[in-house]
């Protein structure tokens, strides 16, 4: 089986999750949309880990890898996201305007 | 002639694929939690094919287990308000061709640089669990434990941000007024305090 079909899929899935970072204007699903595109990276990893056999295994650690630091991104994320909502009411990014110059 | 990894595949490509455009673009942030798990789930599909079962079981702990419910909770607690008409900001346009060209120019290049290489399913030297444990525990156990007190690190900063810093002064409760009570509602009782005995 080709691997340009894990790779054209896993490019699919990174662009979806840039569509959605950049069109959407809630900060609970932009970090929705930062999971896809890890995803699509993992996907990568674990198909040239399949496609390199033995010498491919570091692909299916650095996959395990990108899951833990995913898992910790979204607690910090969830936490700050927490705290602006209990400082503004509202999660609305557009409005989060007060560190830009 | 497909192989019966293909016809998977092309199934989990379909899940994917349909699940993810719906994440990005469901008007219910609730249904886009759970079109999430979907996608997900055909992620862990695929691992399963590539011959990566262990990959594909802690795919389905952590994500599907716990980040997709953490991120319900962060729905939950930030009070979207379910009937919003809207939750994307005005440069979909912008945003979709912006996506399209990254999407075209990297599966061109990737499609390119790797042209006829075919993955082979044949299982070699017993299942990978066992060698994707031989190479943790000896080439890469020092990112392992940087990895370990980073997760530490991040959900003691998470505690450390999100909790209420004036735990210890009393909240203010909020009373409704009479008006607000519906009226099936029986008032609330008197407590009345028993002073002396007779």
């Amino acid at each position: 089986m080709p691997v340009s079909y894990f790779l054209v899929l896993s490019s699919l899935l990174f662009s979806i999750g840039i569509y959605g970072v950049l069109a959407r204007e809630n900060a609970v699903l932009v970090l929705l949309s930062i999971e896809l595109m890890l995803n699509a990276v993992n996907i990568n990893l674990v198909a040239f880990a399949a496609l390199f056999k033995q010498s491919g295994i570091p692909g299916q650690v650095f996959a395990l890898f990108v899951i833990a630091v995913a898992a910790a991104e979204v607690g910090i994320g969830l936490a700050i996201v927490i705290l602006i909502f209990r400082n503004r009411q509202d999660v609305d990014l557009d409005e989060m305007s007060l560190m830009k110059w | 002639m497909h192989s019966g990894q293909e016809v998977i595949f092309w199934i989990a490509a379909v899940l994917i694929g349909g699940a993810g455009i719906r994440v990005v673009t469901s008007q219910n942030v609730v249904h886009a939690a759970l079109y999430l798990v979907a996608t997900l789930s055909g992620v862990a599909v695929l691992y399963v094919i590539l011959l990566a079962e262990f990959v594909a079981w802690v795919q389905v702990l952590v994500y599907v287990g716990a980040v997709v419910v953490l991120m319900l909770f962060g729905l939950m607690l930030t009070r979207a308000p379910l009937g919003k008409a809207n939750y994307d900001n005005d440069q979909r346009p912008l945003a979709a061709l912006c996506a399209l060209a990254i999407f075209g120019v990297t599966s061109y290049i990737m499609v390119d640089a790797f042209a006829g290489k075919e993955i082979s399913f044949a299982r070699t030297l017993g299942t990978t669990t066992a060698s994707l444990s031989q190479v943790i525990f000896s080439a890469y156990v020092l990112p392992f434990e940087v990895v370990s007190i980073l997760l530490l690190a991040a959900l003691v900063g998470a505690v450390v941000i999100a909790r209420r810093d004036d735990y210890d002064r009393p909240r203010p409760v909020r009373r409704r007024a009479l008006s607000e009570r519906p009226l099936d509602e029986p008032p609330p009782l008197e407590r009345t305090e028993v002073t002396g005995a007779r």
